[in-house]
């Protein structure tokens, strides 16, 4: 089990009081209705999905409840980082 | 490649055994084959025995990152089945069912395939309705699949409390007689034997670490640790690491991949006589013909190519095990392990032709590949002998995911991941 470090809450509790939120720094279409069906896979179902530095969004559902992102190391599952969202990508 | 008999095997009895070839030679790769696989895992040393055995091309190469077999087909829980709602689901793994069959007597190889039954348990109003609603569609589709009342369940697998006291209730279940289990290192073994006596190359200990690709786009072969080695035509068979293979090629794929555990225990007496799943509250367990109690946990929440997982979802498997068969509460754990499997949007393959000419792909098994090894190797060498998908694989085309037309089947392994 993962020790996730909160940056709202700031303390590490255990994975289960967490949700994952899947990759993180995927913006939303600001006008949907200009998109092509390409630009739509790549939004919903094209993920970089790599060996190695991967930044991902977690929710702290049974702490404070709010979403926050992380780089975590998708070989050794140790998070170099976690920042509030919003944030700019680390 | 020397046959096993009867009469073969009392010919050995007489000098120790010592006169067996090994299975299948270790090959340094040449400098160009007709067509390369990257993978040697079931589906992959599948697809390069059909291209030999019903495709006509022999002068295939199995290119391996690391030992044969040693990825998820030496990792699953070895269950075999099809009771799919989807009509594409249906006839893509009943095709797979139908080359188990027999698949023995083809490789001349031993791969205990045990039509022993798998149930599928139903717990609750929804499960019931769910259930038979797959059996129609299953039936209409030629594939077998039959309703167990509590008792009938019972009967089938006498270790289930089926006492309507219990926390998950057995409402009744859907039996596919033809589903079972097979060796899962077995088939790997029997695939590379029969592949390479056709010819075909076996490169272990050799990873891929580019693909190159001409002035047209088209492929030209790929670059190993062994050095380059030349063809037109390379089907990625990777399953956890196709993303990255696929980036070699430059093209993004809809996949992530998430660790998966299974467990075994101590090995016991014959006592678990079918297959055994119950999606609503995660657990699905069979007995191994060594007598350890094969079960299949959940996925991880995040993505990782650890090939390791928590223990909580280990944890939170067994209390389900438990609740369902109170015989085995005191029952020890033997193993965890972990595999990376390989999970699309739609929990679907994806089994075809790429936009980069020559790659062909065979991912996005997820939690449930292993049943279809025959299948998926058979259909990926068709797919490359004929740069055309078969009618069987030609919805699971990548192309899904732009024009929507995606097979929601959701649950590849028929638990709720």
């Amino acid at each position: 089990m993962l020790l996730i470090h909160c940056p709202y809450c700031e303390e590490a509790r255990p994975e289960v009081e967490f949700v994952y939120g899947g990759e993180a720094h995927i913006a939303r279409p600001l006008d949907p209705s200009t998109y092509s069906d390409g630009e739509w896979e790549e939004f919903l179902y094209i993920r970089s999905n790599p060996r190695g530095r991967h930044h991902e969004r977690w929710r702290h559902t049974h702490g404070c409840g709010r979403f926050f992102n992380a780089v975590r190391d998708t070989v050794t599952d140790v998070f170099e980082t976690t920042y509030k969202a919003g944030e700019a990508r680390k | 490649m020397k046959r096993f008999s009867g009469f073969n095997l009392i010919g050995e009895a007489f000098r120790s055994h010592q006169g067996w070839p090994e299975h299948w030679p270790d090959k340094a790769p040449k400098a160009s084959y007709d067509a390369i696989i990257v993978g040697a895992g079931g589906h992959g040393l599948g697809a390069a025995y059909y291209l030999a055995k019903k495709y006509g091309i022999t002068n295939v190469a199995v290119i391996e990152k690391g030992w044969l077999g040693g990825g998820n087909t030496g990792r699953n829980t070895t269950i075999i089945r099809s009771n799919y709602l989807y009509d594409e689901s249906a006839h893509l793994y009943d095709h797979a069912v139908k080359l188990w069959d027999g698949l023995s007597q083809e490789l001349n190889y031993n791969i205990m395939y045990s039509k022993r039954g798998v149930l599928m348990l139903a717990h609750n109003v929804h499960d019931v309705q769910s259930f038979k609603r797959h059996i129609h569609a299953n039936r209409l589709n030629g594939v077998d699949n039959e309703w167990l009342t509590p008792e009938e369940c019972k009967a089938y697998c006498p270790p289930l409390d089926i006492s309507p006291r219990t926390r998950h209730p057995v409402l009744g279940g859907a039996l596919q007689r033809r589903g079972g289990t097979a060796r899962h290192d077995s088939v790997a073994w029997g695939y590379a034997r029969a592949a390479s006596a056709l010819g075909v190359d076996i490169i272990q200990n050799c990873a891929v670490t580019g693909i190159r690709r001409g002035a047209d786009g088209a492929i030209e072969g790929v670059e190993t640790e062994r050095g380059f080695i030349a063809s037109r035509r390379v089907g990625v068979s990777a399953a956890g690491s196709t993303s990255l293979v696929m980036k070699m090629a430059g093209l993004d794929f809809p996949l992530e991949s998430y660790p998966l555990q299974a467990l075994v225990s101590e090995p016991v007496k014959p006592i678990f006589p079918c297959v055994v799943m119950s999606n609503t509250v995660h657990a699905y367990m069979s007995q191994s013909d060594k007598g350890e109690l094969v079960i299949g946990a959940g996925t991880d929440q995040y993505t990782s190519y650890s090939q390791r997982g928590a223990f909580h979802i280990v944890e939170h498997t067994l209390a389900a095990i438990c609740e369902i068969f109170p015989i085995f509460t005191r029952m020890r754990m033997l193993r965890t392990w972990g595999g990376i499997v390989d999970v699309t949007p739609d929990r679907s393959p994806i089994l075809g032709k790429t936009p980069v000419k020559g790659l062909y792909v065979n991912c996005g098994w997820g939690t449930g590949g292993f049943k279809a090894t025959p299948g998926a190797g058979d259909l990926l060498a068709y797919t490359i002998a004929h740069d055309e998908p078969h009618k069987i694989n030609a919805p699971y085309n990548l192309d899904r995911f732009r024009n929507g037309r995606l097979i929601d089947e959701a649950a590849a392994a028929a638990v709720a991941h």
